[in-house]
């Protein structure tokens, strides 16, 4: 086949292009005509095809995205130094240092192949935060799966467990937290959303253009192959049909050695300050680096293709340009520093390549053996793609839904039945021990983890003279998305939030992950611009901005959508992370205190209770009140500062119950407890109001405690001590820990080994 | 006291195994594969990681780095060299140690805190332990299963060379073996990671200390 050429393009006008297979709608092609001027050479409609796919160009979610711009770009902490449209938010975190953070989603391709899909997905956002300037020292995986029983959650569950920790694991990084969930509507459309946390100081900030004419571009990193191709276009674009084909060749093959020694000649080069701009290869590979380079420097560039080092030498450059082949990244340089990159690319044994330079024509142009295939405006195919004002509509079934509460099921009266319907939940598959989906990962590797999983945050030790260090936690319960999507969204920002301060850390910034069905369904777009405005509305009465993120739409098969999923990463600055308050009841505490701090309402509906007693989902969600989540913040954290807590736990799924039963489970030691005046026992185990947490408070601060809580007129009520070796509800039942263990530690295994 | 730790393209743990040496007291020396100089040190650590991506198989390609060359030539003559993890590894492919690791029995990956008992306090790594010491450090692979022919099992067991057994085997390792050493009692290879329990801010125990701090005795007696 020769080579279709602009020269050729401009001659043959009426040339059949294949662009419905490759995603493009009539009036999109029609659109790239117009620009153009004439027909796409096959490479240009390979390039327009990639980067104006959903992924990749937001052209659904552009115009409500825009919000987040709305929410002050100041954090708690202090200015930030690169925001949304950056590979990563860069946020300031004092004594000189910056800390970036972002997550993504990988779910398409994790459901086509589970270990690869999402091992590629964690090596995707570390480039992302390697491309910052910073080290990547942690990563975090937001999970989410259909029910533990089906039998395709064995297929991929075990897959992509094994993938995040196959690829997190070999590049050294610790995996310091996530979620597990699971829920029928993601049997076909499971979520992999992969956070990563870097690390720099604030003058080694890097950000992604091509400026500097004559300066040349390298593309360095793995041999590009013909693997991923059309990744983001084909398959993260599109709703899987039943019965299609599979699109195995579309997902992307990882090799986390190359990452590893990616990373370390990567801040080897910003060390020894060779780097003008630099991009990592990830959805869209070289056409989105290409173009996005170029359209954010202040000249055009040229690239000869044919001078990319090839895994497979039969490539056609419309695939090579279209090859999500993992592990690269592209840097531009001044000539007189090429020598000095290229010498550190081998010593860390790197594949290095001149493949291009910087211009003074303002046009991408694309060379393949001597003749041009490309010759575009680069900001026509990075950033001037369709944009769709979807139509959003909220859908009929909504009210019928809110009108069906879970406050008028049958509950649990006696003694006996209280303990049964805690067993039954302590076991059940979102409520019960995740140790055999995070024993696959490495929490310890750079010897910086101060808190991981199960803790309610992520944290890290980022200097060891100060103890300066950061914590991050991922929060979203999808069925209050779906009963509210505003107040689901609120609720998972909320949630993120109280876990960052519950131990000890100020929360500072948002990252998210808006994980969606199709936006060609008006009731999804609805569900989606509802998340978007509580986020919005979230963040700006919390004072934290968002500071990048992720859409992934089209998660659904046949009708079937998702539980609308906005996965909220917060992160957090403590000063001294010695003074961080973990989750657990241990021997040291015997004769604390507990406390419950915030007020418990009759909230029910969405809850796992009303999920796993009774299969229900239904009613409105718990309400959400910002101004006291703030409150119980500051209290969180005073409290952890002045040595007022030892334990502090969030209460979320599963009620104070669940709160109780992981405290006394992590540090081996039990409680006993009572509901407080007024307030019916079952209401006090099992509701799920949000803005609450249990304290541990050792006597002798006993009275600064509650006098801290008096002053601030915080809801705060004693419930129990820390004793024993049971969990004793006074009154009502008691449980032996080694009992409650077995029945929480029981469910995986027995299903997934 | 310099405590050398080599990193090889892929390797993880080397900056902790420095902090570690770090913490005991050893000033800690970075040395590259590519380099044979040992820039003077008394010890050296191999760390843990996947050291070439454990293509082949976990070690087989690291033992042929220039700096092993000079680390098995310096190990003859009774320098303490220990090999944590893949560094265990690299010790057995490199014939400084008998025996093979292969994929835990369960073929997952493994992370978890893991009590083991110290069998051999004799060691260059192990002196500062009681006999029977207990202690709980981490234990995080892929390929952590030592087996050996029995014959080799035997002489390890007969010779006092078995430095530590796990409790509670988490990886199908034969009779129960997390560490062992060569006939001096200079180079000593363990799966499970001490560098990583150094610190109670960080790790689960201190437990791991005692590694480091056995070996600064070792080296200044010598």
């Amino acid at each position: 086949m020769s080579t279709d050429t602009v020269s050729n393009a401009t001659s043959t006008p009426d040339v059949e292009q294949p662009w419905a297979e490759l995603g493009l709608k009539p009036d999109e092609y029609q659109r790239i005509r117009d620009i153009l001027g004439r027909r796409p050479t096959s490479c240009e409609l390979a390039m327009y095809s990639v980067m104006w796919s959903e992924h990749c160009s937001y052209k659904s979610s552009k115009v409500h995205l825009k919000r987040f711009g709305e929410i002050p770009q100041e954090t708690p902490a202090g200015k930030m130094l690169a925001g949304i449209g950056e590979n990563a938010g860069v946020i300031d975190i004092g004594e000189g240092y910056a800390v970036t953070f972002k997550v993504e989603s990988h779910n398409h391709p994790s459901y086509v192949e589970p270990y690869q899909g999402a091992a590629t997905g964690v090596g995707g956002i570390v480039r992302d935060i390697i491309a910052m300037g910073a080290r990547p020292v942690a990563v975090m995986d937001p999970l989410r799966f259909g029910p533990l029983d089906a039998p395709d959650t064995k297929r991929v569950l075990p897959g992509i467990v094994s993938g995040v920790g196959g690829y997190g694991n070999s590049l050294g990084l610790p995996n310091i937290g996530g979620e597990v969930v699971f829920d029928p509507t993601y049997l076909g459309n499971p979520l992999v959303n992969a956070l990563c946390v870097g690390v720099m100081r604030h003058e080694d900030l890097h950000l992604a253009n091509a400026t500097g004419v004559g300066n040349q571009m390298i593309l360095y990193g793995a041999k590009t192959g013909g693997d991923g191709i059309g990744g983001v276009s084909v398959l993260a674009s599109e709703t899987f049909a039943e019965g299609g084909p599979t699109k195995r060749p579309a997902v992307q093959v990882g090799d986390p050695f190359m990452e590893k020694l990616l990373i370390e000649c990567t801040l080897e080069l910003f060390a020894a300050n060779v780097v003008e701009g630099i991009q990592d290869l990830g959805g869209g590979g070289l056409s989105c680096a290409t173009s996005e380079l170029a359209s954010a420097g202040d000249g055009g560039m040229r690239v000869s293709l044919d001078k990319v080092p090839l895994r497979d030498a039969s490539l056609s450059p419309e695939e090579i340009l279209m090859s999500e082949s993992q592990e690269r990244m592209m840097a531009c340089v001044t000539p007189e520093n090429v020598e000095a990159f290229l010498k550190i690319c081998a010593k860390w044994d790197v594949q290095a390549d001149v493949i291009g330079e910087v211009t003074d024509t303002g046009r991408l142009e694309i060379d393949w053996h001597g003749e041009r295939v490309v010759d575009v405006l680069p900001e026509t195919v990075a950033h001037e793609g369709p944009v769709y004002n979807r139509p959003y509509e909220r859908p009929s079934w909504q009210d019928e839904l809110q009108a069906d509460g879970a406050e008028k099921l049958p509950r649990a009266s006696s003694g006996a039945e209280l303990r049964d319907t805690l067993l039954q939940l302590v076991a059940s598959p979102n409520l019960c021990d995740k140790s055999w989906v995070t024993d696959q990962y490495d929490r310890y590797v750079l010897g910086n983890s101060v808190l991981a999983q199960p803790e309610d945050s992520g944290m890290i030790r980022v200097d060891e003279t100060s103890g300066l260090g950061v914590a991050v936690s991922t929060d979203c319960n999808g069925r209050f998305a779906k009963l509210d999507p505003y107040t689901g969204a609120k609720l998972a920002l909320a949630e993120s939030f109280r876990n960052v301060a519950t131990t000890g850390a100020r929360p500072v910034a948002v990252t998210d992950c808006l994980n969606f069905g199709s936006p060609e369904d008006p009731a999804v777009m609805w569900q989606f611009t509802e998340a978007i405005r509580g986020l919005v509305d979230g963040c700006k009465e919390l004072g934290i901005p968002v500071t990048g993120g992720n859409v992934s739409f089209y998660n659904q098969t046949g009708e079937t959508a998702i539980l609308p999923t906005p996965v909220v990463g917060v992160l957090g600055v403590i000063d001294d992370v010695t003074r961080r308050t973990p989750i657990g009841f241990t021997a040291e505490m015997e004769g604390h205190q507990l406390y419950l701090l915030g007020e418990t309402e009759e909230e029910l509906s969405g809850s796992e209770w009303a999920n796993v007693v009774h299969g229900h989902l239904g009613g409105r969600p718990p309400a959400v009140d910002l101004a006291a989540e703030q409150q119980l913040a500051d209290i969180l954290i005073n409290a952890s500062r002045d040595g007022l807590i030892d334990a502090a736990h969030d209460i979320s799924d599963g009620g104070v119950a669940q709160t109780l039963v992981e405290s006394a489970l992590r540090g081996g030691v039990g409680a006993r407890v009572w509901a407080p005046d007024g307030l019916d026992p079952f209401l006090f185990l099992f509701a799920e109001s949000a803005g609450r947490a249990v304290v541990a408070v050792p006597r002798t601060e006993e009275v600064r405690f509650t006098d801290m809580c008096t002053a601030r007129r915080f809801p705060h009520a004693k419930i129990g001590v820390i004793t024993g070796d049971t969990l004793d509800v006074q009154d009502q039942f008691e449980v032996p820990l080694t009992e409650l263990r077995e029945a929480w530690t029981a469910t995986l295994p027995s299903v997934l080994n | 006291m310099k405590i050398g730790v080599v990193t090889f393209p892929g390797s993880l743990d080397d900056a902790d195994a420095r902090r570690a040496a770090a913490v005991a007291g050893a000033e800690a020396v970075a040395l590259w594969h590519g380099d044979e100089d040992l820039h003077g040190v008394d010890a050296v650590v191999l760390p843990g990681g996947f050291s070439y991506g454990d293509y082949l198989r976990a070690g087989a390609i690291s033992r042929f780095a220039p700096v092993m060359e000079s680390i098995i030539q310096r190990a003859g003559e009774g320098m303490p060299v220990l090999g944590i993890c893949n560094g265990f590894q690299v010790l057995c492919e490199s014939h400084l140690l008998p025996g093979a690791l292969i994929k835990n029995h369960h073929r997952k990956f493994v992370c978890k805190d893991q009590t083991l008992r110290i069998e051999n306090n004799t060691t260059a790594w192990t002196s500062d332990y009681d006999a029977n010491h207990e202690i709980t450090i981490v234990l995080k692979n892929q390929d952590g299963s030592f087996v050996a022919d029995e014959a080799t099992l035997d002489r390890l067991e007969g010779e006092g060379r078995v430095v530590a057994r796990y409790l509670g085997n988490p990886n199908g390792s034969y009779r129960d073996i997390a560490g062992i050493t060569n006939e001096r009692g200079n180079v000593v290879g363990l799966m499970p990671h001490p560098e990583h329990a150094v610190e109670t801010l960080t790790g689960p125990t201190t437990d791991g200390l005692g590694f480091f701090t056995s070996v600064l005795k070792a080296v200044v007696a010598s």
